[in-house]
């Protein structure tokens, strides 16, 4: 019984933060925040060095094989350090939907280029989170089309894995003819998301792709993008208590006053719990299947929560400056916001918390 | 990350219930925690005792168990009692505070005189700490006890001295050097509550209930060899018992009760058209409150990893007071919503659901939340000890103690 980290499961997320607080810091970040797309090549290489993009695919595909934990601590990494490159749809729905849904030959085709960076993947299911008028992607005898929002990791993509208006899932190559695809601005210049138009696509079904695959790459999605606002969030309160610190009105450091303070406390105190739900989320998809869905709504729910208000609040105690692009803070104001509703706002999450627990009808 | 118990804890835990299937009737019914104990649970707790379910880490030659301490079988008792719905062994100050506190610091004769009788639930203890004037700032404490002969002399007051009117005995702070710096002058000393000179004043709270006392002091002499540490040390013995109250206000089994009537509440009882859990946004709120919970029982494993390990879990430790406190509150709030205007009566009015338990409970954790180091001290000491963050500068007085 240890309810902790393994030795080898800190090393392997310090790896990962040492690697981004040299190779990707706030200049890196603002120079990607600046350019057409929101993805960095460059960091992308040096972190399949680390063997970031194959962390939950099997040795036997050049992976790692390790679980959603490992997963959710590299995601806590990127968080923190607003790392502009895929994760949560790329590294962890891609590769578990083929694993979960996939052919041999399906696995053997892309999982190897997958775990080795040497291929990405974007994943469309937004529709099977929350329905929207005039989107939503139709198969009709091995076609697809149709429109679909909010595809995550979009940038760079070589693969989609498409969810249909039935939740069953689909692998579409990015150079099938009839596929358009059209970046999405969001407020967060880290992250690309994307739309996807389809007018008669080859689409090549993931046989075991059915609703329970896509509800469980959802449930891990949601448990990332739960890390990322964790590891955001610490970041967060680390600049405003390093600040706090150091900044003087009055003659005295501003931390030193206790309504600073107690907002520093305050976050904390909100905080600090979600680092064990999101640990115990993220092993209960991987240990305790039964839990695993109410555990990641959990996870996402909460986070969003406590991010949003950390993500105000440590602006708050950088005063004015908190406001400002010189600061930088809002980048991970932004990610949090992102993260908040992707896959699922936290009253949508809650209400499926309420249906997987009986409490309203399904 | 490894939640299986080894095979010694499960073999404990199939132990446990077994003890569980052949005595739970003879556990008593009702809790009444603050009161002496009824004949019917102070023969639950010597059976508790025999079995180790109760005192389990107390040495035997103090009337205890015996044991040595394993945190895990602790949590594995504390579990299946709960989910049994049998009520563990007493809960008092004394046994929560004050045996702890002799363990550590009393002298020989200290702890077999009072260790036994007070685990047993033969002797009930007060907590003589708060003063009208000394509240956050508990060491500015000013009940004077003076050197006459072989005795102390004390007057003075204290409030918030919960069951002082049914304790035989009192565990109390008191200034023994005046001269001293504030934290320098403070003994801890036990003497019994029949001792000439004490008067108990019942303190009636918001809840109409007088959960706490007003205990005054008059001339109150007490045998020197009554003090626990040495004199003047009062101050640390007294941290090393309030870190044991602490620990006792944050218990995540408690919360996941009380959260777990809550949604039954609202699975059950209808209200307009339909179960008030079809009201979406009660039922939101119901959703929110689980998933801080489920954060909270977490951390709290978290928490119980690291101290079995030998290790500080840090913030995680430090937070728990706040956020659980904040959180019962919450829960109690939201049942009282959900009842709407069924969730105002009081006491034996018809038609009240749960005893009034709900608002009972919304008055008393307002009293937990600044009983035990306010929320406000809470957060002082996350963002110091926790954040690193720089201490409020200290005014200059005119030679007062600071």
């Amino acid at each position: 019984m240890d309810f902790g980290l393994s030795s080898e499961q800190r090393m392997l997320q310090d790896a990962v933060t040492r690697y981004l607080s040299e190779q990707s810091p706030l200049g890196h970040v603002r120079d990607i925040a600046a350019a057409a797309t929101p993805y960095s090549p460059d960091v992308a290489t040096g972190l399949a060095d680390l063997g970031v993009p194959g962390v939950i695919i099997p040795a036997e595909f050049g992976g790692m094989g390790l679980g959603l934990l490992e997963a959710a601590l590299v995601a806590e990494a990127l968080g923190f350090s607003v790392a502009p490159v895929h994760f949560a749809g790329a590294h962890v729905m891609a590769p578990l939907a083929i694993l979960l849904g996939g052919s041999d030959s399906q696995q053997r085709a892309w999982l190897p280029k997958l775990a080795s960076g040497a291929a990405r993947a974007a994943v469309a299911v937004s529709q099977a989170v929350e329905g929207r008028d005039g989107v939503g992607v139709v198969a009709r005898d091995g076609w697809l089309d149709g429109t679909a929002l909010f595809v995550l990791d979009a940038a760079d993509a070589d693969l989609f894995v498409v969810a249909d208006t039935t939740g069953a899932l689909h692998l579409v190559a990015a150079d099938a003819p009839g596929l358009t695809q059209i970046p999405l601005t969001t407020i967060d210049k880290t992250r690309s998301v994307g739309e996807l138009r389809m007018t008669g696509v080859k689409a090549d079904p993931l046989a075991g792709g059915g609703g329970r695959t896509t509800r469980r790459i959802i449930d891990a999605g949601r448990i990332m993008l739960a890390a990322d606002i964790l590891g955001a969030g610490t970041a967060m309160i680390e600049q405003a208590v390093a600040y706090a610190g150091t900044r003087v009105q009055f003659g005295r450091p501003i931390g030193s006053f206790q309504a600073v303070k107690h907002m520093c406390a305050e976050m904390a105190a909100a905080l600090e719990p979600c680092r064990s739900l999101v640990w115990y989320a993220a092993h209960a998809f991987d240990h305790a299947p039964d839990e695993s869905t109410l555990m990641a709504c959990h996870a996402k729910s909460h986070l969003s929560e406590v991010g949003r208000f950390v993500a105000r609040t440590s602006t708050e105690v950088h005063g004015g400056m908190g406001f400002t692009d010189l600061a930088g803070l809002h980048y991970w104001f932004k990610r949090i916001g992102l993260d908040r509703q992707l896959l699922g706002g936290p009253e949508l999450v809650r209400n499926e918390a309420a249906r997987v627990q009986g409490w309203i009808a399904v | 990350m490894d939640l299986t118990y080894s095979a010694e804890h499960q073999a404990f835990r199939r132990e446990v219930l077994v003890f569980l299937e052949a005595h739970h009737h003879a556990a008593p019914k009702g809790g009444g925690a603050a009161q002496r104990p009824s004949a019917e649970a102070v023969a639950w707790q010597k059976l508790l005792i025999a079995h180790g379910y109760a005192a389990r880490t107390i040495p035997k030659a103090y009337g205890g168990y015996g044991a040595a301490p394993d945190i895990l079988k602790s949590r594995i008792i504390g579990e299946e009692f709960a989910r049994a719905g049998v009520p563990p062994g007493l809960q008092s100050q004394g046994i929560s505070m004050l045996v702890p506190t002799l363990l550590e610091l009393g002298t020989e004769d200290q702890k077999r005189q009072w260790i036994g009788p007070t685990i047993h639930g033969e002797v009930i203890w007060c907590q003589g700490y708060s003063e009208p004037g000394s509240g956050s700032d508990l060491a500015s404490l000013q009940t004077r006890a003076t050197e006459d002969g072989d005795d102390f002399v004390i007057n003075g007051q204290k409030i918030w001295t919960s069951t002082a009117r049914e304790a035989d005995m009192i565990f109390c702070l008191v200034r023994t050097e005046p001269d001293k710096g504030k934290h320098d002058g403070i003994s801890y000393l036990i003497f019994s509550m029949k001792t000439p000179g004490i008067e108990v004043r019942p303190l009636v709270t918001m809840t109409g209930h007088a959960e706490f006392n007003e205990t005054f002091f008059t001339d109150v002499r007490v045998p020197k060899s009554q003090i626990v540490g040495k004199r003047g040390q009062g101050w640390f013995v007294a941290n090393a018992t309030l870190k044991h109250e602490r620990g006792m206000l944050g218990d995540p089994g408690q919360l996941e009760s009380r959260f777990l009537a809550l949604a039954e509440l609202m699975r059950t009882e209808t209200a307009g058209d339909g179960r008030i859990m079809d009201n979406p946004i009660l039922r939101d709120r119901l959703l929110r409150l689980q998933a801080e919970l489920a954060a909270m029982k977490f951390n709290g494993l978290r928490v119980l990893s690291a101290s079995a390990n030998g290790g500080d879990a840090g913030l995680a430790r430090l937070i728990v007071k706040l956020q659980a406190c904040e959180l019962a509150h919450q829960i109690s709030a939201l049942a009282i919503d959900a009842l709407g205007e069924l969730g105002v009566l009081y006491e034996s009015s018809p038609h009240l659901r749960a005893h009034g338990g709900w608002q009972q409970a919304y008055m008393f954790q307002l009293g937990l939340i600044i009983g035990g180091g306010t929320a406000q001290i809470q957060k002082n000491i996350i963002a110091e000890r926790g954040l690193g963050m720089p201490r409020e500068p200290k005014l200059a007085t005119d030679g007062g103690r600071l």
